[in-house]
C-alpha cells in the first residue's frame, strides 16, 4: 500500500483505468473506422496516464520519457490509418467495418 | 482559508481535470456525430495534460497539448471533414442483443485494474527522482531531455526513423495512383 500515500495518485489510477476501459468498450461498439481510431487513441491515453502517475510515485524518469515515445508512435500510428482510411473511402465510399468483408467471400 | 488554497484547491482542481476527462471519453464512445467525437476527444487529451501538469510532468503536459491535441486531431478533423463523413451506416449494433459485450467488458477491465492499483506493489524501490531533486539539477524538462540525450538515445534515433517511414507510408496510402 506504499503508492496511494499522495492523495493525487489514486485518482489519476482511476482515471487511467477508466479511460482504457471506456476506449476498450468503444472499440467493440463502434461500426466506424475513425471513431475505432479514436478510442484507440483513448486508450492510449489512459496507458499515459498511469504511466506518468507511476513515474511520480516512484520518483523514476523513465516513465515519462516512455510516455514521449508512445505520443510519437501515436502519431505515427494515426498517420498510417487515415492514410489506409483515405484509401479505403476512396475504394468503397464508406468507413464502415460492415461491409469489409472481401476476405470472407 | 490560506490551508484551502494551499491544500485543498489543488486536490479539487485535480479531482474535476479527471472528473471531465471520463465524462468526454464517455462522449467519444456515445456521440454519433464523428465531429463532436473528436472534439471530446480534444477535451480528454487537454484534461489528461492538466493532470500531467499538475503532477509536475511539465515537458510530457506540454509535448501532449502540441502533439496530441495540436497535430493528431487536427488530422483527424481534417480526414472528417475531408471525407464529409457525416454518420456512418449501422454505427451503432442496433441490434440490442450486442450492448452488453461493450459495458461488460469495459467494466470488467476497469474493476481488474481497480483491483491490482488497490493492493499495490509490494516492492517499490524508489529511484532518485525526487521532486526536490528534479528541482535543483534545472527543472523536469531538463532532466528530461539529459535522460532522453543520454540512456535512451538509441530509442530516440529509432523513432525518427520509424516516423520517416510513417510520412512515406501515409503519402503512399493516400496517393491516387502508384507508379
Amino acid at each position: 500500500m506504499n503508492h496511494l500515500g499522495d492523495p493525487f495518485i489514486f485518482p489519476a489510477l482511476i482515471t487511467g483505468a477508466a479511460l482504457f476501459a471506456i476506449g476498450l468498450a468503444g472499440i467493440t461498439l463502434r461500426r466506424s473506422l475513425i471513431a475505432i481510431l479514436m478510442c484507440i487513441e483513448l486508450m492510449l491515453s489512459g496507458v499515459n496516464l498511469t504511466l506518468v502517475t507511476f513515474s511520480r510515485a516512484n520518483q523514476d524518469m523513465s516513465g515519462q520519457i516512455m510516455v514521449f515515445f508512445i505520443v510519437t508512435v501515436a502519431a505515427a500510428e494515426g498517420a498510417i490509418g487515415l492514410g489506409l482510411l483515405i484509401a479505403l473511402y476512396r475504394n468503397m465510399k464508406e468507413v464502415g467495418t460492415a461491409h469489409l468483408n472481401q476476405m470472407k467471400e | 482559508m490560506t490551508d484551502f488554497i494551499q491544500n485543498g484547491l489543488p486536490l479539487a482542481l485535480f479531482v474535476i481535470f479527471c472528473t471531465l476527462a471520463v465524462v468526454s471519453a464517455l462522449g467519444v464512445v456515445i456521440l454519433r456525430n464523428p465531429v463532436s467525437s473528436a472534439f471530446s476527444l480534444i477535451l480528454v487529451l487537454l484534461n489528461i495534460a492538466g493532470i500531467f501538469a499538475m503532477q509536475e510532468a511539465y515537458f510530457i503536459s506540454a509535448v501532449q497539448i502540441i502533439v496530441y491535441a495540436g497535430a493528431i486531431m487536427v488530422l483527424f478533423i481534417f480526414v472528417i471533414m475531408l471525407l464529409s463523413i457525416e454518420r456512418v451506416e449501422l454505427d451503432m449494433p442496433t441490434n440490442k442483443a450486442f450492448w452488453p459485450v461493450p459495458i461488460v467488458l469495459g467494466i470488467a477491465f476497469f474493476f481488474g485494474m481497480f483491483v491490482v492499483f488497490l493492493k499495490g506493489s509490494t516492492v517499490a524501490i524508489k529511484g532518485p527522482f525526487t521532486s526536490q531533486a528534479v528541482e535543483a539539477s534545472g527543472g523536469n524538462v531538463r532532466v528530461v531531455s539529459e535522460l532522453m540525450f543520454s540512456d535512451y538515445i538509441l530509442p530516440f534515433l529509432a523513432m525518427g526513423m520509424l516516423l520517416s517511414i510513417a510520412i512515406v507510408g501515409a503519402v503512399l496510402l493516400a496517393k491516387r495512383k502508384v507508379d
